[in-house]
């Protein structure tokens, strides 16, 4: 099963163990993929962030990384103008709907937005979509953090921590389309819901979503 | 909004009912829901945790299925509903002032139901008669055409009809305005 691969990413050679993902095996070697929603244990990744595309040779589209095991003699390239394209829309998209306060957040500096920006030379603005505000009051009832859904990008990282690394089931995904957003059951505050304020979906956060009092 | 100890116990009755035809796990939460959207005419907050809790699953998760779905209603259905036609033809002929007055007016949102339970109020999308848009449905009668001033004829035309019954308030329609 663990058999070794060696692949080229971009140019250079990389060995990975057979059955890896794609992404995590860019990482781990330095090159930059940008990424919100992968979560290295997940067997099947919901791919919903639609960042972390590149083009694999033999397949006629750029693919998501999170989503592709790692196979020998792989050829993998992480910028070309197809890929840059879908990663400037996806992240377009992604802003719309993101409240653009850098300065007054308290991840600033922190951001993965920010980072995805950096990396790929992307403005932080929302250029051709209309800005889609999501006038969801902050919910500031844990005694240790605030849970700012405006800010939400719908990653998914916090879920995963609270279900499946702290095993609490206090938020989830809820609502479709538009309203859909991270919430508590019946949309109670997160005091009368059952978080025991771990703090792991806060670590998890990649962005200013969801953040620690100071 | 408190409920009688009556209520309670029959949700509880009802979905324990449910949960016997089914096996205990994540798998049935989706079949479980809709039976006892079937026997109850909604989902009420005691339900779903009921199922939850039953079914071993965060009450979140039932939570994120339900409102998911535009099948499950989380307000139990008024003596008078009324859809309001979201569908293209009736949206741009102005479906949204129907439903935004229908709001007002009964000072509830899309998908709820009054404190009274007289009237619940829902969007639907197409009832198939677009020439008459926008068109309302009140209890399975197609009101085509509806502006506002027509809302009111409508939520005047339910009250006086109650009030013939003998058990209706007078119209707040002329109240309000």
């Amino acid at each position: 099963m663990s058999a070794e691969v060696t692949l080229t990413i971009d140019g250079q050679q990389v060995k990975a163990v057979a059955g890896e993902k794609l992404l995590f095996v860019a990482l781990n070697n330095g090159i930059y993929i940008p990424h919100l929603c992968a979560i290295a244990e997940e067997e099947r990744p919901s791919a919903c962030c639609r960042l972390c595309f590149v083009e694999i040779e033999g397949l006629s589209r750029p693919v998501t990384a999170c989503t592709q095991k790692v196979r020998d003699k792989m050829t993998v390239r992480t910028r070309t103008p197809k890929v840059d394209r879908l990663v400037k829309t996806g992240f377009e998209l992604l802003l719309s709907d993101h409240r653009l306060q850098c300065r007054t957040c308290p991840k600033n500096g922190a951001c993965q937005l920010q980072m995805v920006a950096r990396e790929r030379g992307l403005k932080l603005k929302t250029g051709r979509f209309k800005p889609l505000a999501k006038d969801i009051p902050v919910d500031h009832s844990p005694e240790t953090f605030s849970f700012d859904a405006g800010r939400c990008v719908l990653c998914g990282q916090c879920v995963h921590a609270d279900q499946n690394i702290a095993r609490v089931g206090a938020i989830n995904f809820i609502n479709r389309g538009l309203k859909r957003k991270i919430g508590t059951f019946n949309n109670r505050c997160l005091r009368d819901s059952p978080c025991t304020e771990c703090g792991l979906c806060v670590k998890a956060c990649p962005v200013g979503a969801l953040t620690f009092k100071t | 909004m408190k409920m009688p100890e009556e209520e309670r116990e029959v949700i509880l009755s009802q979905v324990g009912e449910v949960l016997k035809d089914f096996r205990l796990s994540r798998e049935s939460l989706i079949p479980v829901l809709q039976k006892v959207q079937e026997k109850l005419g909604y989902l009420p907050v005691l339900a779903m945790e009921k199922v939850a809790g039953d079914l071993g699953i965060p009450a979140v998760d039932v939570f994120g299925v339900a409102s998911f779905y535009n099948q499950f209603r989380f307000n139990p259905p008024g003596e008078n509903e009324i859809k309001v036609c979201m569908g293209t033809a009736c949206y741009i002929a102005g479906g949204k002032i129907a439903l935004d007055s229908f709001e007002r007016r009964l000072e509830i949102k899309e998908g709820e139901t009054t404190a009274d339970r007289k009237y619940s109020l829902e969007r639907v999308a197409c009832v198939g008669c677009c020439t008459m848009a926008p068109v309302v449905v009140v209890n399975d009668k197609v009101e085509g055409h509806v502006t506002p001033t027509r809302v009111d004829g409508i939520l005047l035309g339910l009250e006086t009809g109650r009030q013939n019954e003998g058990t209706g308030r007078d119209g707040e329609g002329r109240q309000n305005r």
